[in-house]
């Protein structure tokens, strides 16, 4: 069981590195959303569902699972409110010749 | 194991100085909010860190679901105010 728990975690702060360094290196607003968006989800969900495992099964796993289910469904749809406020308030994408 | 929690928690730490990076030099508003936004997420997973080191998990457990809640209802209400409001502070770089 410990060793699911590592794995799971290690996999979650892989994910949640690579989302924040997508977040400093890409040019664009629309491309930095979509790296931080996808990436914080998954990484937050594999670490939650890491510690969950770590105690066996009990009312604490229970909470810990119901968290990452609260975070599977808003994370997105905080993406999804961020983007709509950018695109309605006309925010230019990158594109080739701007660099 | 509660090492491996430790340097868990010190890594998303680290993530998360990243995220404080765009939260703090974002050309626009909205690559702020994202910054916030990013650095809230990993917080969640940080406070449940804390409470396995210090086998407190299930006073820790509360806390992060009240954060995750206040997380997500912040940022929708920011956006809210943002597509009433518009845009300001630069064009996108």
């Amino acid at each position: 069981m410990n060793i699911a728990c590592i794995v799971l975690v290690s996999l979650g702060i892989l994910f949640l590195v690579l989302g924040a360094v997508g977040l400093i290196r890409f040019p664009d607003f629309y491309t930095r959303l979509h790296a931080a968006g996808k990436c914080d989800t998954l990484g937050s969900m594999l670490i939650v569902s890491g510690l969950a495992l770590y105690d066996g099964f009990s009312l604490t796993s229970v909470k810990i699972i119901a968290i990452a289910v609260f975070i599977f469904l808003t994370s997105p749809t905080a993406t999804h409110a961020i983007l709509r406020a950018a695109f309605k308030n006309n925010v230019s994408h990158w594109t080739k010749d701007k660099q | 194991m509660l090492d491996f929690f430790l340097w868990a928690a010190v890594a998303i730490l680290a993530a998360s100085l990243l995220g404080l990076y765009r939260a703090l030099f974002g050309p626009t508003i909205i690559d702020r909010i994202i910054g916030v936004n990013v650095i809230g997420t990993k917080t969640i997973a940080v406070i449940l860190l804390i409470g396995l080191i210090f086998k407190q998990v299930d006073m820790f457990i509360d806390i992060a679901f009240v954060y995750a809640l206040i997380n997500f209802i912040g940022t929708l209400a920011f956006c809210k105010y943002m597509e009433r409001k518009g845009v300001h502070g630069g064009p996108s770089k």
